[in-house]
């Protein structure tokens, strides 16, 4: 047992329940119709969840038909389905909300001192708009799928394809909303409602990512909702966007898609550092290095990931001009990530850290991330993109970031959190195991995939030549530890709501409005409203003995 | 913001110029400028576009930051067109096989 885990010696020892959010009223209504962010966040918690098993299913198939050169298990069209649905599902339903819709909502407005978002109703509507997209993407699944990819590229989409293109297009466009409106709630809430004192450069990093984030959301996610109405246009009524043959261009849908797309890599990563940034300053006891700087790198990300989209086109007819300007700013936007990565190294420098379980995850985003942007570089080359795109070193690349990195975030985020979230602790031994094996079965199943992609094998295939069988027996094998590494805490989190110790109101002796309130806080957050007095992250170095 | 009256004559003086730019769209439409057709098409969206913003969204009663959030909008739709048209505008200028 870690020393931050004992309860503070003033620790209240509760000797009849205290009311709290999740105690203050019971059954379908007060949960379904709940205005309390906490609540929401937790309906959006339940929900992302199905969708991560049910895009895990679909990840299941595809590795198992890749154990095999041959493509024996799945026909191709039902493979080109299986990785459509895997890409559509963790992407719009549930990386995109994970981070902002779970943790986000519950803690925004406890770290900035506030009693709700700025609009309640409007946040209750976004989980509802998540979950009519959700159910029309789970029709346009059980009618046939979809096997455009999740990229949804035309004129393959618009003319040619027979799969469900128009009700995942209208999924999408759908869900889009809800994230549109997070965004918006976040933004109004972050200006308008800290409490006293909480000036711009005293909110948590946290709060910082969010709102470059919510920017993101707000100014990117229309694109997409347009995009996708063109596409419907012209695949239902014969409209000239896309298609050459009628006149359209086909580049130019790649264009708009990337315009939302990359961006929203940004809105999968960024809440992510936004946590990394809390986990790592809290463990290691010490003031963030360069606040500032972490701060203005999350600003700076949201603002120069709109101008890189062009890195996806290289190989499109794209003209190489405009491939060179993508190129050279698309460097760029490495160096904002590589100011964070530093500052976190030079925050744990000299700092006394602790290995509870978010800090394992942390480091565990810390060096899988370094990886998946490092690469990201490679494939910035106007030169050895010709050689790698459309490669099994894309898919290494995107899920060191997006699996390596956000879903390592989220799942620090969820344990640190999570004493707050339910009142609970959950038990460390098998936590820490359980974050040892993600980090062995992720590397297992990723890092293959660069070899394989270096050495040429195209993605989307559902046979390939012998050769590269060895590597892909071990990516599949791989993926089946890192399936145990997410079961086993989605068994022990749900045990621990029931049966883990009660957490006190502050058991990692971290700084942060959300730690003075009680575990579960009440529905209301606070009881007055704090008034800030310090920086962020004041931490006291504790004195070596 | 609230507080201001816009009066009738304004909503029907705008409502008229969005009516004659809409003849201007449709007039242009049918002659061959060539390149400058879309520089034509995208200037008339443009006015219209700034009408509706400034007088029918009543932006020009707005606080600052609500001006702000307007620019930051448009300033991301320039962001888009000005870099799709580093690529339409130099699709052709290499040698060599065209793409479309
Ligand atoms: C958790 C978040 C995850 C996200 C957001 C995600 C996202 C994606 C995306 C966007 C693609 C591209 C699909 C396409 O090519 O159209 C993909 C491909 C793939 N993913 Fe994931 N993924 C996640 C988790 C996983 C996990 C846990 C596994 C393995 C256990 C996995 C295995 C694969 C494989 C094998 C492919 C390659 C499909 C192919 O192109 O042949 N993914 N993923
Ligand atoms: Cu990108």
């Amino acid at each position: 047992m870690n020393a931050a885990l004992a309860p503070p010696p003033s620790a209240p020892t509760p000797s009849e329940t205290p009311t709290h959010y999740l105690n203050a009223s019971y059954g379908f209504r007060s949960w379904l119709l709940t205005l309390d962010h906490k609540r929401i966040a937790l309906l959006y918690l339940a929900s992302i969840t199905l969708f991560f098993f049910i895009g895990g299913f679909y990840a299941v198939l595809v590795r198992l038909e890749l154990v095999t050169p041959a493509g024996d298990l799945m026909s191709a069209e039902n493979y080109n389905t299986a990785f459509t649905l895997h890409g559509v599902v963790m992407i719009f339903f549930f990386l995109i909300p994970s981070i902002p819709a779970v943790l986000g909502n519950f803690l925004i407005p406890i770290m900035i001192g506030a009693r709700d978002l700025a609009f309640p109703k409007l946040n209750l509507l976004s989980w509802y708009i998540y979950m009519v997209g959700g159910m029309v993407a789970a029709y346009a699944l059980f009618t046939g799928g979809v096997d455009t990819g999740w990229t949804l590229y035309a004129p393959y989409s618009s003319t040619y394809s027979n799969s469900n293109v128009t009700a995942t297009a209208i999924a999408a466009f759908i869900t889009g909303f809800s994230s549109i409106l997070t965004g918006l709630n976040f933004v109004v809430t972050i200006h308008k409602m800290r409490a006293p004192g909480l000036t711009w450069f005293r909110l948590p990093l946290f709060v910082w990512a969010h709102y470059a984030t919510s920017v993101i959301q707000v100014l990117g996610t229309p694109v997409l909702a347009i995009t996708l109405v063109l596409l419907i246009l012209e695949r239902s009524f014969g409209f000239g966007f896309f298609d050459p043959a009628r006149g359209g261009d086909p580049v130019l849908f790649q264009h708009l898609f990337w315009f939302y797309s990359h961006p929203a890599v940004y809105i999968m990563i960024l809440p992510s550092m936004g946590v990394i940034s809390e986990l790592v300053t809290c463990f290691s006891r010490k003031k963030v290095f360069g606040y500032g700087f972490i701060a203005m790198s999350s600003v700076a990300i949201a603002v120069l990931g709109f101008l890189v989209w062009g890195h996806h086109m290289f190989v499109s007819g794209q003209s190489v001009y405009a491939g060179m300007v993508f190129s050279i700013l698309s460097f760029m936007v490495g160096i904002p990530s590589a100011i964070k990565v530093f500052n976190w190294t030079a925050t744990m420098y000299k700092g006394s850290i602790s290995y509870s379980t978010p800090m394992i995850y942390a480091f565990g985003f810390i060096g899988l991330f370094t990886i998946g942007g490092l690469t990201g570089l490679f494939l910035a080359n106007l030169g050895l993109d010709i050689h790698l795109h459309d490669t099994y070193f894309v898919v290494a690349h995107f899920h060191y970031i997006m699996v390596g990195g956000a879903v390592m975030g989220y799942l620090g985020g969820i344990h640190y959190w999570w004493p707050k979230m339910t009142g609970r602790l959950y038990p460390e031994g098998w936590a820490r195991f359980s974050a040892l094996v993600l980090f062995v079965g992720f590397n297992l199943t990723f890092f293959p995939q660069f070899l394989l992609g270096y050495m040429g094998m195209p993605r989307r295939y559902h046979a390939y030549p012998e050769e590269f069988q060895v590597l892909n027996v071990m990516s599949s094998a791989g993926a089946s530890i890192l399936g145990v590494g997410y079961l086993i805490p989605m068994i022990y989190l749900f045990w621990s709501m029931r049966y883990g110790r009660l957490a006190p109101e502050n058991p990692w002796g971290a700084k942060g409005l959300e730690w003075t309130t009680p575990s579960p806080p009440t529905t209301f957050n606070f009881d007055e409203t704090p008034v800030v007095t310090e920086e962020a992250y004041e931490y006291v170095k504790e004195e070596k003995h | 913001m609230s507080g201001h009256v816009t009066s009738k004559k304004i909503y029907f003086a705008v409502f008229g110029a969005l009516m004659i730019l809409t003849a201007i769209t449709v007039g242009v439409a049918t002659l061959d400028l060539g390149q400058l057709n879309t520089v034509v098409a995208l200037a008339v969206a443009g006015c219209k576009a700034t009408v509706v913003i400034w007088y029918f969204m009543e932006v020009r009663h707005a606080r600052p930051l609500t001006k702000l959030t307007v620019v930051g909008g448009i300033l991301w739709l320039v962001i888009m067109l000005i870099l799709l048209f580093t690529d339409y505008i130099s699709r052709d200028w290499m040698a060599g096989p065209q793409a479309w």
